[in-house]
């Protein structure tokens, strides 16, 4: 990792840090709060159409490919003896995509930027601020305009009466979920990261997910093998989970993908604390 | 000697703004000559027009020989412009920097690399020709800039306040490097807004304040006519200085009231500032030095060049 | 050290013959010497390029041209002589949207960065090339990164028999690239025109770039949309290169708009692009 992410030259802060114990506690000061603050502060002021234009997107892929598309395809299958149409079909899908997508974003990206070139992290903890907190605060603050993304996108859905059970309800939740697994581990990939050109690859890992985690078509278009290859991606647990709760469809086992996403919070978050002590606290 | 650099009554003006107000002056060959005054003077602005990238409102301009208007890219092809802001590429190498501006010359690689590792060598920075630009500290950025601006042997190099941001170190370093281009006889032309800066690379310089030059000449011509050998410099501290100064007028043919200090100008500071104390007035400070072009400018134009 | 030997008794006509001589080759091939110094920025993303330029196509034919086609009910889309496999239809459009992604990708930040972040144009500007030719060399460096995509998926169309005429296939990328020319040239010249990003770039993204991928007939023929929406395919660069490349492919069915008409739209978008953008270069730099 560059020079870049060290902490501020100054001998006070340095000093304060080689008291403290190796631990959570020199990490984390208790005050992601005013991490988050201060993005929540940031988005007022950046342009409205850029803020709204995250949540277009997705609204756009629904359209497109839902009603477009979906005038060649009848309904489609979810669970044995019970269909949907198509539309009902893939806008779970894309809800879970676009959480997965606003999640990395920020949490690689947006992280990366502001550790490298922003010089904010130099700031923040230079005050009484742990790195911790900076992770935590930017997640937290990922989250939740992710869930007022999934708050607009789940009232179109409604509106368009794509949500058939009153689980739908339970996709906010959900969507959060996934969003805080898909931020922690983008956040620790990132800490490892030096230079935008390892950036470009997180790319190449979420076009394959996009495509074939079930978010277009069902897997059993697969064989058997890749069926079993895809169902062990995050994105697959992520639109079944949320496409279960939107349909309603009999027999889904919601406890299953909530294990995945609590396995992966639990690896991301340490390997970020882990990987933020040792930048951080040499 | 035929000039290098010929202007008449050049003006550029940008819609209601004149930014440079029909100015003359000549750049002889081998010459380092300087343009000293304050931001906002139409320094840089007529740094552009000389390098072929502004279109001049009126006036003659002969750069080279040639019309700026007319013959840009030939004009160009014999300058190196080191501008104020560094512009290289920071994705590149030090040494990739270089090739890559030469190419642009129209020079073949081979060349460009030849002349690389000499620059490398010239600016002191043989030993970072494989790092990344944005490693580099300001001082090292600015000397490959410049560097990079001799890549075409160029017949005149133009530096755009060369040394502005630097620390005091680093700007000796730099100077030095032109110093030694000057002394191997390259053309300079030097903007600036500091007096040290101009009075140790330039043999001659105008100085400008809003579009308009004031006075020319080498800078001890300047210093000669505009103002006197030494100034005495006494604060009485910054409620008192204002009064203080109307006092001790009749002492010398010329002073100045600063926010912060009184200068009082004499060819020989240490009498008149004996002559201070005789009347029982004892500064908080003084100081007795040399004049400079900070002193020129002040009388010039009744202002401080850095404000 | 041969940096300028001094000279005392120089005459202007020296000076005057050596600029005269020296500005010969940059007044000529000035834009190649900016495509190469483009190129040889990209070779920093190098690996990114190739790899995505195979990857993507390779993923999106997968998913989608086989994938999505498997799970289809009914044939979408009919050439000539009835009607033809989804992978042949989507095949040309997923081309023609790689290109354009290229476009999206280099004419935006990569334009502010030259004015701009890093100032890269101003160190040209100083240099004997013009601001057209630096305009020119970035669309040079452009075109040779839009090729290098078009032709992998060529290939790839070919090996996956995703076209219904091998000599189509090989015409198909030229159209792709001028398909591209005709999304990025505008977009070049909106680029240079921004003093300020504030978010202008995700905007263009979002509200531009994905209803252009996904409204111009790109996954179904564009009359499957609602005539209200059907616009959003006359004006896109995307469907006017997809329809070229399917016709090249297994030839157009009857009512479709002639092969003439599409090349011209995408022409003109593409010369109208170019010369503000040049333009704007101009004003900018001098």
């Amino acid at each position: 990792m560059s020079a870049d992410v060290r902490p501020p030259a100054s001998g006070e802060v340095r000093a304060r840090r080689r008291r403290l114990p190796s631990s959570i506690g020199a990490l984390y000061a208790g005050n992601a709060g005013a991490v988050l603050g201060r993005a929540l502060l940031a988005t007022r002021s950046s342009t409205w159409m850029v803020v709204l234009s995250g949540f277009f997107e997705p609204v756009f892929y629904l359209l497109a490919m839902g009603y477009g598309l979906g005038t060649y395809i009848g309904d489609v299958e979810v669970a044995p003896g019970h269909t949907v149409p198509y539309a009902a079909y893939i806008a779970p899908a894309l809800l879970a995509v676009s959480a997965m997508n606003g999640a990395v974003y920020d949490s690689t990206w947006n992280v990366f930027f502001k550790m490298h070139f922003g010089k904010l992290y130099q700031a923040m903890l230079a005050t009484s601020i742990g790195p911790l907190d900076v992770a935590l605060g930017e997640i937290g603050y990922a989250l939740l305009r992710g869930a007022v993304y999934g708050v607009g996108f789940l009232t179109v859905m409604q509106v368009m009466g794509l949500n058939l059970s009153w689980t739908a309800v339970l996709a906010l939740p959900a969507l959060v979920l996934v969003a805080f697994a898909f931020a922690s581990v983008g956040m620790a990939i990132t800490s490892y990261m030096s230079t935008f050109q390892q950036m470009d690859w997180i790319n190449f890992v979420m076009l394959p997910m996009f495509l074939f985690s079930a978010t277009f078509y069902p897997l059993s278009v697969y064989p058997e093998a890749i069926q079993h290859v895809i169902m062990a991606l995050p994105l697959w647990h992520a639109v079944e989970l949320v496409r279960g709760l939107t349909t309603g469809a009999p027999g889904s086992a919601p406890w299953g993908h909530v294990a995945y996403f609590a396995v992966m919070i639990a690896f991301g978050i340490t390997f970020t604390t882990r990987r933020l002590r040792a930048l951080f606290l040499r | 000697m035929t000039p290098v650099i010929q202007a008449r009554a050049l003006t550029k003006t940008y819609g209601e703004l004149v930014a440079v107000d029909g100015i003359d002056f000549e750049v002889a060959p081998g010459e380092s000559f300087g343009l000293l005054g304050p931001n906002g003077a139409g320094k840089s602005t007529s740094m552009r027009m000389i390098g072929a990238v502004s279109q001049r409102t009126s006036g003659e301009l002969t750069v080279l020989g040639l019309d700026p208007d007319t013959h840009g890219p030939e004009i160009r092809s014999r300058l190196g412009v080191v501008p104020q802001e560094d512009n290289l590429d920071t994705e590149l190498t030090v040494r990739d920097n270089l090739i890559v501006y030469g190419r642009y010359f129209g020079i073949p690689r081979p060349v460009c690399a030849a002349r690389a590792t000499e620059l490398l060598d010239f600016a002191e920075l043989a030993d970072k020709a494989k790092v990344k630009v944005d490693e580099l500290s300001g001082g090292m950025k600015r000397r490959l800039t410049i560097a990079r601006a001799l890549i075409n042997e160029p017949a005149v190099l133009m530096l755009d306040e060369p040394t502005t941001g630097l620390d005091p170190q680093a700007r000796h370093v730099l100077w030095d490097r032109l110093f030694r281009l000057k002394e191997r006889g390259t053309t300079l032309v030097v903007t600036t807004h500091y007096m040290d800066e101009a009075e140790q690379l330039c043999d001659r310089l105008v100085v400008v304040d809003h579009g308009r030059i004031m006075a020319e000449g080498s800078p001890a011509d300047l210093i000669r006519t505009y103002s006197t050998r030494e100034v005495l410099e006494l604060r009485f501290g910054s409620t008192r200085n204002a009064q203080m100064a109307v006092e001790l007028a009749d002492l010398v043919d010329r002073h100045e009231v600063l926010p912060d200090r009184v200068l009082l100008y004499a060819d020989d500071g240490e009498a008149v500032l004996a002559r201070v104390r005789d009347r029982g007035l004892d500064p908080t400070t003084s100081l007795v030095r040399r004049s400079s072009l900070e002193d020129v400018f002040l009388r010039l134009t009744g202002r401080s060049l850095i404000e | 050290m041969s940096v300028d030997p001094a000279r005392t008794a120089t005459d202007e006509l020296s000076y005057r013959d050596e600029a005269l001589a020296a500005a010969v080759r940059p007044r000529r091939f000035g834009a190649w010497y900016v495509a190469e110094h483009r190129l040889r920025s990209m070779r920093a993303y190098g690996g990114t390029i190739v790899i995505g330029g195979i990857g993507q196509p390779l993923l999106y034919l997968l998913g989608i041209g086989l994938g999505l086609a498997a799970f289809l009910d009914q044939p979408i889309a009919s050439g000539a002589h009835g009607p033809v496999s989804y992978l042949w239809f989507v095949a040309p459009a997923l081309m023609a949207s790689a290109t354009i992604t290229v476009a999206l990708d280099e004419f935006t930040y990569a334009v502010l960065e030259g004015f701009k972040w890093r100032r890269l144009f101003w160190a040209m500007n100083a240099s004997p090339v013009s601001p057209q030719q630096i305009a020119t060399g970035m669309v040079i460096a452009v075109i040779g990164r839009m090729a290098f995509v078009a032709v992998a998926y060529g290939v790839l169309v070919v090996l996956f028999g995703a076209t219904g005429s091998v000599l189509g296939a090989l015409v198909t990328p030229f159209v792709a690239i001028l398909g591209g020319l005709a999304f990025g040239l505008p977009l070049l010249a909106y680029s240079a025109s921004i003093k300020n990003e504030t978010g202008q770039f995700a905007v263009v993204q979002r509200f531009i770039f994905t209803p252009l991928f996904l409204f111009s007939g790109t996954f179904y023929p564009l009359a499957t949309l609602p005539i209200w929406l059907q616009p959003i395919g006359w004006v896109s660069p995307l469907w006017h290169a997809a329809e070229v490349g399917r016709t090249l492919s297994y030839g157009s069915p009857p009512g479709a708009w002639p092969v003439w008409a599409h090349l011209l739209v995408l022409l003109v978008m593409a010369a109208v692009g170019w010369a503000v953008g040049r333009r704007i270069f101009v004003a900018r730099l001098r």
